[in-house]
C-alpha cells in the first residue's frame, strides 16, 4: 500500500523541516531577545526602533518575507549568502526570511514574560544600586525566560509549521515534497496521510515535553 | 513594568543615554547607507522602476486591486465558514459526553497541529480529483478549504476559551433558576462569551489575510502577492518596488485590524456590563495546547 514512498525522500524532506527549524529558532531566539531588550529599555530611540519592526514585521505575511528574500535579495540584488549552490542558498535566504519573521514573535512571547515578574522586584533591585542592565540581565530576564517557556513553545511550534512556506522558493522540504507527490501518485488520502502523520511527529510531542517543561520550570508564586 | 526597569534619569544617565542614542543612530544609519547603496549599484532607484505606482492609477487598477480583491475575498470567505464551523466544535467540546467531547477534541488537535500549506495543496488535489470544480477556480476553493479547515479548529478553542472565561457564578445562577444545560449555554454563556471573544477573532481575522499569501505563492491563486510576481514583470523586473508596494499594502490592512482588535479589547474591558471577562489580542497566541494560533504564516 506504501509502496509509492519508496520512490521518493520523505524523511529526508522532513530532515530540512527539522533543520530549517532549529537554525531559525536558534537565530531568531537571539535576534528577538535583544528587540525585547530594546523594547523594554531607556534609549527612546531604540524604544522606537523595537516597536517599529514588530509592529511592520508581524503584519507581513512570511511568504511576502521569504519570497522576497528570493526574488529581491538573491535575484536582483545578488546577495546569495556566501554559496553559488542554488539549493544551499535557498536554504540559507529562508532561514533568514523566518528568523526576520519569527523574532517578532519571540520579541513579544518574552515581554508577557517579563509582564508576569511582579513589580517589587525591579524596584528591589534599582534600590540596591543595579544599573538597568544588571536588572534586566540578574533580576528580571532570567525569571521572565522561565515564565516565557509558554509561549516561546506555541511560537517554535508555529514556526515548525512555518518552515513549510520554504516551499514557495523551492526548499526541498516537507510541503514540496507532498506537493510533488500529489502531482505524480493518485493516493492523495495515503499521501497526506504520511505528511500530516510527520508534521503531527514533529509538533505534538514539542508542545507536551515543552509544556512539562514550562510548568516545571516557572517561578512559583 | 518597563519603566519600573530602571530609574528617573539624572545627569549621568541622561549623558549616557545620549551617547547610545547616538550610537544606535550610527549604526542605523550605516546599515540604512548600505541598503541605500546597495540598491543603486542595482540600479534599483530609476524613476522608471517606481513611477508606475506614484503617477496614474494602471498599476493599482490593473495589478494590485484585483489581486486585493481575491485575498479579501478569500479571507472573508474562510471567516464566515469558518465561524460557525468553528463554535460548533468549541461548543462540542465542551460537552459533558465524552463520545462528543473526545472525538472533537481529537480533530481539532490534528488540524492545529498541520501547517495551514499542507491542507491547502491537500485541498487543490482534493478538488482537482473527486469534484469537476472547474481549474479556474480550484485554487479559490482550495485556499479557502486550507483556511477553513486550520481557521475552524483555532476559532473553536478560542469559543471554549470565551465560554471557560466567564465567572463560574453566572452558569451557577442559571441553574439555580432552573434552566436546562442547553437554555444555560446558549441563553447566558453564549450571549456573553461572544462579545468577550470579539478582539481575539478579529485579530484571527490578521492571521487569515496574512496566510492568503500562500495560495499565491504556492497554488497559483491570483491574489495580492501573486499580483506583484505579474506586474514586476509587465514593469520591467522592479521587483523590489512591487514587493515594497504590495508590503506596505498588507501592513495598512493588518495593522489597522490589529489596531481595531486591541481597541475593541479596551472598550470592552472598560464597559459597564462587562463581566470582566475578555479574551485578548495577545490571549488568541496564548491559548494552551500544541498550535501557535495567531503566529501562522
Amino acid at each position: 500500500m506504501f509502496d509509492f514512498l519508496d520512490k521518493y525522500d520523505v524523511l529526508g524532506a522532513f530532515w530540512t523541516t527539522v533543520q530549517l527549524t532549529l537554525l531559525s529558532a536558534a537565530g531568531s531566539l537571539v535576534w528577538g531577545t535583544l528587540l525585547a531588550a530594546m523594547r523594554v529599555g531607556p534609549v527612546p530611540l531604540m524604544r522606537g526602533f523595537g516597536t517599529a519592526y514588530v509592529n511592520i514585521v508581524r503584519n507581513i505575511p512570511l511568504t511576502v518575507i521569504i519570497l522576497f528574500a528570493s526574488l529581491g535579495l538573491k535575484d536582483t540584488l545578488r546577495i546569495t549568502l556566501g554559496s553559488d549552490q542554488v539549493d544551499t542558498s535557498n536554504f540559507r535566504l529562508a532561514v533568514l526570511g523566518l528568523v526576520v519573521y519569527t523574532s517578532a514573535f519571540v520579541c513579544e512571547a518574552i515581554r508577557s514574560g517579563i509582564n508576569t515578574v511582579p513589580v517589587g522586584q525591579a524596584e528591589a533591585a534599582r534600590a540596591i544600586g543595579l544599573s538597568f542592565t544588571q536588572v534586566l540581565g540578574l533580576v528580571v530576564l532570567p525569571q521572565a525566560f522561565r515564565a516565557a517557556v509558554g509561549p516561546l513553545t506555541n511560537v517554535l511550534i508555529a514556526l515548525t509549521k512555518n518552515t513549510t512556506v520554504a516551499a514557495a522558493i523551492g526548499v526541498a522540504e516537507a510541503a514540496l515534497l507532498m506537493k510533488e507527490m500529489v502531482e505524480n501518485e493518485a493516493q492523495l488520502l495515503l499521501i497526506s496521510a504520511v505528511i500530516a502523520f510527520g508534521f503531527c511527529c514533529l509538533t505534538l510531542p514539542t508542545g507536551l515535553v515543552l509544556g512539562w517543561v514550562g510548568k516545571k520550570v516557572a517561578v512559583k508564586r | 513594568m518597563s519603566s519600573v526597569l530602571y530609574d528617573a534619569q539624572g545627569p549621568r544617565a541622561k549623558r549616557r543615554n545620549f551617547l547610545y542614542t547616538a550610537g544606535f543612530l550610527v549604526v542605523l544609519a550605516a546599515v540604512l547607507w548600505w541598503v541605500y547603496k546597495g540598491l543603486d549599484d542595482k540600479g534599483q532607484w530609476e524613476w522608471v522602476l517606481w513611477k508606475p505606482f506614484f503617477s496614474g492609477t494602471e498599476a493599482y487598477s490593473a495589478y494590485i486591486w484585483p489581486g486585493l480583491q481575491n485575498t479579501l475575498k478569500a479571507a472573508a470567505l474562510a471567516m464566515v465558514i469558518a465561524l460557525p464551523l468553528g463554535a460548533a466544535l468549541g461548543i462540542a467540546r465542551l460537552s459533558d459526553h465524552a463520545w462528543i467531547r473526545v472525538p472533537v477534541a481529537t480533530v481539532v488537535e490534528f488540524f492545529r497541529a498541520i501547517p495551514v500549506l499542507v491542507l491547502m495543496i491537500f485541498g487543490l488535489a482534493l478538488f482537482a480529483a473527486y469534484t469537476d470544480v472547474s481549474s479556474d477556480d480550484r485554487p479559490l476553493y482550495a485556499v479557502v478549504t486550507g483556511l477553513v479547515l486550520y481557521n475552524a479548529s483555532v476559532l473553536a478553542e478560542i469559543v471554549r476559551a470565551g465560554i471557560l472565561a466567564l465567572p463560574k457564578g453566572q452558569s451557577e445562577a442559571a441553574m439555580a433558576i432552573g434552566l436546562r444545560k442547553n437554555q444555560v449555554m446558549r441563553l447566558i454563556l453564549l450571549p456573553q462569551s461572544v462579545t468577550a471573544m470579539l478582539p481575539a477573532i478579529v485579530s484571527q481575522l490578521v492571521v487569515i489575510v496574512k496566510d492568503t499569501a500562500l495560495g499565491g505563492a504556492v497554488l497559483t491563486f491570483p491574489e495580492l502577492l501573486a499580483s506583484a510576481n505579474t506586474m514586476s514583470a509587465y514593469y520591467g523586473a522592479n521587483t523590489i518596488a512591487s514587493f515594497t508596494v504590495v508590503a506596505v499594502i498588507y501592513v495598512v490592512i493588518n495593522f489597522s485590524l490589529t489596531s481595531f482588535a486591541s481597541w475593541l479589547e479596551r472598550r470592552l474591558r472598560q464597559g459597564k456590563k462587562s463581566t470582566g471577562a475578555v479574551l485578548g489580542v495577545d490571549d488568541t497566541a496564548n491559548i494552551a495546547g500544541a498550535a501557535g494560533t495567531g503566529i501562522a504564516a
